[in-house]
């Protein structure tokens, strides 16, 4: 299996970055201080003000090397693609796929099976840990039920013939979901009410946006990565401007996120101080936290875990390349069926 | 079908990759993946003496290096690390191509095919007969003699053909497993050839029983 490789992150400001040989060097006021082999990276992220050479720029981009600028918050500014990027007989073929009602069903019920099974996960995660823990009755109930009608969700998917009722039958599982998303949250200063977005007004909220916001973007990349159109999904519907794709693949990924901030809370990497109200009530979280949490996130992208399909334990910041990949191959003609990324 | 993929020349360098696998030539022609590893570096620092187009001579041998190649009729088309033009008797030349490779002569007949192939573009361009040419190690530095006999050429000619065939329907060869063939290609991580040989929805299916 490919090693993650490495993604640098220079958050040095006013760094210069170029290209001698196949090295690439890093420059503050023409002075080196760090020389590394390209052929060793997977991406390049620069946070604010960092300069980067034209051939360092074309090179990176003909070998796959991601190049993300991203301001000093990390908020996404621009990305860099180059010619060799893209096959256009996959595009095409997504494409037509998208165009084919029951192929694209398909695909999206084994996107939405990998979330459901995912969501299921988490809560049965936590039945195994924290059960004897938990003295309240009715919460211990409550889970176990969300875990038989979650079961019964997943089954339902496979019953659906259009999208439609595919999103009907996925609704349905995210409300018995988040119905017991709080049961989840052991610190008393975090209180989960219901799922909101646009923009979330309590911090539980602020980082399931945030962290997914990231997710998509990791998906995002994988996609561009293996040739698909991050733009043309089979689930979310085409928008100019919106990468359905990236929101399709992203589905079955969203628990891991979620697990992921539920940790953050539970062991109190973040704190209720750590977020800002603003006037129209909306929450964010505050600089100097965020980029703490930034660092977790990368730290938990290195995390190892089993991969069904492929049988092998990989990083999870590999799965959603894995998953593009997979995609791709079944859009050539690989193997008869996509196959989503089951957490066990 | 996209119809103008027809007329679009194989490369020559690609002939070599079908013969490896043809998997690996779809999934370098067909889909665009291209991954550098050790070895593949290796030819390209390699290459990066030859692949400055120029020419000089040197008694009865002219050289030409970084050479552009074709054959119309079969549609092929690439560049030759290096043609010498040998004088003979007579006055005329007769071309002598040389592909320089990384490592050392190999058991298969790759390499062989890509400069056979190179020798049909020649005798097209120049109208002569090429008896024979030659393949350069990097790892041995010697010169290899490889004499374009009928078997060498018809394999070439088998080659291209198939080459061809992929490329106009469109579809990838689906992958065996080899474990020297395999281990030492750097597509292996985007090939998968151990894991697309069982049945999709029957494994999530199965999956989904289990709890």
């Amino acid at each position: 299996m490919r090693p993650l490789r490495n993604v640098i992150y220079v958050q040095t400001q006013n760094a210069w970055l170029h290209k001698d040989n196949e090295n690439l060097v890093l420059k503050v006021d023409k002075e080196t201080k760090a020389r590394v082999p390209i052929h060793k990276l997977q991406g390049l992220v620069c946070f604010g003000q960092v300069t980067i050479s034209p051939y360092l720029m074309a090179h990176c981009a003909e070998n796959g090397i991601t190049i993300t600028f991203l301001n000093m918050f990390g908020k996404y500014l621009a990305r860099v693609e180059g010619p060799a990027s893209g096959n256009v007989l996959l595009r095409r073929t997504q494409h037509i796929t998208g165009h084919n009602v029951e192929k694209s069903v398909a695909i999206a019920q084994t996107m939405l099976t990998g979330k459901l099974y995912n969501q299921r996960y988490v809560i049965r995660r936590y039945l195994r840990d924290h059960s004897e823990k938990i003295n309240d009755e009715k919460i211990l109930i409550d889970l176990q039920v969300a875990e038989k009608r979650l079961t019964r969700c997943l089954t339902q998917l496979t019953d659906c013939k259009t999208i439609d009722t595919l999103m009907g039958r996925e609704g349905e599982a995210a409300q018995v979901y988040f119905g017991v998303f709080n049961h989840l949250i052991r610190q008393a200063d975090f209180e989960f009410d219901s799922r909101r977005r646009r923009p979330p007004t309590d911090p539980v909220n602020a980082l399931l946006s945030f962290f997914y916001t990231l997710l998509t973007h990791d998906c995002r990349s994988a996609l561009e990565t293996t040739g698909l159109d991050p733009a043309s999904g089979f689930l979310h519907q085409l928008r100019s401007g919106r990468p359905s794709l990236a929101l399709d693949m992203a589905e079955e990924f969203r628990p891991m996120v979620d697990r992921f901030v539920l940790s953050l809370i539970n062991k109190r990497q973040v704190v209720s101080k750590d977020f800002e109200t603003w006037p129209n009530g909306s929450m964010t979280l505050k600089d100097e936290p965020r980029k703490t949490l930034l660092a977790a996130w990368q730290d938990r992208k290195q995390d190892n875990l089993f991969h069904p399909w492929f049988e092998e334990t990989v990083p999870i910041g590999l799965l959603p390349w894995l998953q593009a990949q997979i995609l791709a191959r079944f859009l050539r003609g690989d193997c008869d069926s996509y196959v989503p990324f089951l957490w066990k | 079908m996209i119809k103008q993929v027809a007329l679009e020349p194989i490369y020559l360098s690609r002939l070599q990759h079908y013969l490896y696998c043809s998997r690996q030539f779809a999934l370098i022609e067909l889909e665009n993946i291209w991954i550098e590893n050790q070895f593949t570096a290796e030819g390209q620092v390699l290459h990066q003496r030859v692949n400055q187009a120029d020419q000089q001579k040197r008694g009865a041998v002219r050289t030409a290096r970084a050479l552009r190649l074709a054959n119309a009729e079969l549609r092929i088309e690439g560049v030759a690390d290096v043609v010498e033009y040998h004088q003979q008797a007579d006055g005329t030349e007769i071309p002598f191509p040389i592909e320089y490779k990384r490592g050392k002569p190999k058991a298969h007949r790759a390499d062989e095919v890509q400069l056979c192939a190179q020798a049909l573009c020649l005798e097209e361009m120049h109208g002569v007969a090429i008896p024979e040419g030659a393949l350069f190690y990097g790892e041995v530095r010697r010169r290899h003699p490889v004499i374009f006999d009928a078997e060498l050429r018809n394999l070439t000619l088998q080659t291209i053909i198939a080459c061809r065939d992929i490329v106009q329907t469109n579809i990838t060869p689906h992958a065996i497993y080899q474990a020297r063939k395999c281990n030492g290609c750097s597509l292996i991580d985007q090939c998968h050839p151990k894991d697309f040989g069982k049945s999709a929805s029957a494994w999530l299916a199965a999956q989904l029983k289990k709890d």
